[in-house]
């Protein structure tokens, strides 16, 4: 493992007892200092990857490397090492928010003061200031979540392993998390994270990996995966029914490709390369034909279609929390 | 990312030195104890609810039964009130097992242990740290029902050397009944489970020398309240506390200071190591 590799895996593979193949061959590097995106459905094996790192769980074969030690033979080192923000919140509910961080600090064998102040840190940073002496059963998700971050935080980790960091955040709570997530990528963590949003991992990741039923089926940049679907599409819309024809026929010539034609929408799309211009030429074209569009847009591919192009299902089934369609 | 010198930093958990290794055992132990004994502060209807059945108990079997109780052995009521105190005690320990159940359960449900499992600390330091906190819990108990006891005229006859050795023998049998809890925590998935499994154990926590000498109940249950571990600590403590007793035949009640060494030791060669193999389990 070299030096700007921060996770390594070859091969992972688990079963759970039961014969369910969570992890079917899993392979990962994730270059340090970076922010690295686990996408997949429910099931996919996502959070089977994350506590395999985490050295919470064993696996059947394979090996796994994460901050320069291997998680099976030293995991003890790797926990030094790493912080570990798992699905869902993981701290004290009747401790004070302090004394969960009093507490994590003193287990990372801090000593008295050293948690203290770091504590300190870390509710000022997570702006939990206000909050800190309240029972943790008090506080809001949003709040948890940002307690939960915290206490992924108390030893400055090297990795960091961010499991579904924002589900069930409103949009306000989510901005709070992913610009914490850039601070620290910033400061030179790397982060494995996992999402259903594809939202964040657009925004959030360097490289992302597409996972299904345990195996990683596409890997790349958020830019590469959108290219693997092909350019632009360019979408008309029109006031009546009658004119969804004549604006099929023209855009058929201008794409060359048959377009699909929406009738309750009113809308017609087509795949277009070239941006900006061809843009222009499709709207001309349109106007020459003595056609009156109601609006006329060129649409980048998203993620999703991403997605579901892979996958072949619908990517953040939830849809409760923004984003989705926006993008 | 990592030269040669870094692996000597990481060496801070992984200087495997024995000595050291314990010392981090009981430190981080006691930081987990620290965190137990401030959910009781903070929740004390853990604490209010071991001691209502006890202190339930007292006013129910001291005083309603208590004289048809005693007329029945030949006591009168005092006397079986002297009789059921040292009962209650061991009851009380008993019932520890509940809480340490349901508080292990829902710390594994509630993820908290898996952040404990990330973090470089001693891995036994979560359920050491637990029967810690439950023995500074039953010590709480022990006072208030030993005050309560007082109040209703139970003494200790034989000096305070012996009575504290009867208190140490009930602090050893919660002991071992904490981490038959904590096996149990570790094995049911959730809250619930724990509780159905606890009315079954119920009654067999009350088949014992507690309320009745093992002589008075049914030939066919007799054995079972003989060779219960409440028994021992039960009959061991009448005696060190000088409390009236029922003569009893058995082997148990013959032998009684010894068994309530023995039986708690062996749960504990029992459920200890089979907690630790199970924590570590969770891995799977
Ligand atoms: N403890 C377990 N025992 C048995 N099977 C499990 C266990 N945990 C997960 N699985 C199975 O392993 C597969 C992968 O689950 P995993 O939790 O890793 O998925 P995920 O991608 O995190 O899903 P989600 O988006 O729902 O969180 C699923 O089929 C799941 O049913
Ligand atoms: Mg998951």
């Amino acid at each position: 493992m070299d030096t700007d590799t921060a996770i390594l895996a070859r091969g992972l593979r688990k079963d759970y007892r039961g014969g369910r193949v969570a992890l079917d061959g899993v392979d990962l590097r994730v270059g340090a200092g970076t922010v690295h995106g686990l996408l997949g459905p429910n099931g996919a094996g996502k959070t089977t990857m994350v506590r395999v790192l985490a050295t919470l769980l064993s696996f059947d074969s394979g090996r796994a490397w994460v901050a320069g030690a291997d998680v099976v033979a030293r995991p003890w080192v790797v926990r030094e090492r790493i912080g570990f923000v798992g699905q869902y919140a993981a701290v004290d509910e009747v401790l004070s928010a302090r004394r969960n961080l009093e507490m994590f600090g003193r287990l990372y064998h801090l000593g008295r003061r050293r948690s203290r102040s770091r504590a300190q840190e870390l509710l000022e940073r997570f702006d939990l200031v206000g909050a800190a002496d309240r029972p943790v059963r008090t506080f809001s998700g949003g709040m948890r979540r940002r307690l939960d971050l915290a206490a992924g935080l108390v030893l400055d980790p090297r990795v960091l392993f961010l499991d579904e960091p924002t589900t069930g955040l409103d949009p306000r709570s989510r901005g709070q998390v992913w610009s914490m997530v850039r601070g620290l990528v910033a400061g030179g963590t790397t982060v494995l994270l996992t999402t259903q949003y594809l939202e964040e991992a657009d925004r959030l990741a360097d490289r992302i990996s597409v996972m299904d039923t345990g195996r990683v089926i596409a890997q790349g940049t958020p830019g590469e995966l959108k290219e693997r679907v092909g350019g632009g599409r360019v979408e008309v819309v029109v006031g009546r029914t009658e004119e969804l024809g004549v604006v099929a026929q023209v855009l058929e010539r201008m794409a060359g490709a048959p377009p699909s034609v929406d009738v309750d929408a009113l809308c017609v799309r087509a795949p277009l390369a070239g941006g900006g211009g061809a843009l222009t030429k499709v709207v001309r074209a349109l106007d020459e034909a003595g056609l009156d569009v109601e609006d006329i847009a060129l649409r980048k591919p998203t993620l999703d279609e991403v997605f579901l192009a892979l996958t072949g299902q619908e990517g953040d089934g939830s849809g409760d929390v923004g984003g989705r369609g926006s993008w | 990312m990592v030269s040669g010198g870094e692996w000597a930093l990481g060496a801070v958990g992984g200087a495997r030195s024995w000595s050291r290794r314990l010392g981090w055992v009981v430190a981080d132990s006691a930081v987990v104890a620290r965190r137990y004994l401030a959910h009781l502060v903070r929740k004390p209807d853990e604490l209010v609810g071991t001691l209502m059945i006890p202190v339930l108990a007292v006013l129910l079997f001291g005083f309603v039964f208590g004289e048809a109780m005693g007329a029945a052995m030949g006591l009168g009521g005092d006397g079986y009130r002297d009789f059921l105190m040292p009962g209650l005690f061991a009851l009380t320990m008993a019932f520890g097992i509940g809480n340490t159940t349901i508080a292990v359960v829902s710390d594994v449900g509630r993820g908290v242990v898996d952040r404990f499992r990330t973090l470089p600390m001693a891995p036994s330091a979560l359920l050491v740290g637990r029967s810690m906190a439950d023995v500074v819990a039953a010590l709480v108990d022990l006072v208030v029902l030993v005050g309560m006891g007082l109040l209703i005229g139970w003494r200790w006859h034989l000096g305070v050397g012996a009575a504290l050795a009867a208190l140490g023998l009930l602090l050893l049998l919660r002991v071992a009944f904490t981490w038959v809890g904590i096996w149990l925590g570790l094995m049911v998935r959730s809250p619930e489970s724990a509780m159905k499994f606890f009315s079954l154990v119920f009654p067999l926590a009350m088949v014992a020398e507690t309320f009745v000498p093992a002589e008075m109940v049914p030939v066919w249950v007799a054995p079972v309240a003989e060779w219960n571990p409440l028994s021992a600590t039960v009959l061991a403590c009448r005696e060190l506390f000088g409390n009236t007793a029922v003569a009893g035949q058995g082997w148990v009640a013959q032998n009684a200071v010894l068994m309530a060494l023995v039986w708690p030791l062996v749960l504990l060669a029992v459920f200890v190591p089979l907690s630790v193999v199970r924590y570590r389990r969770l891995s799977r």
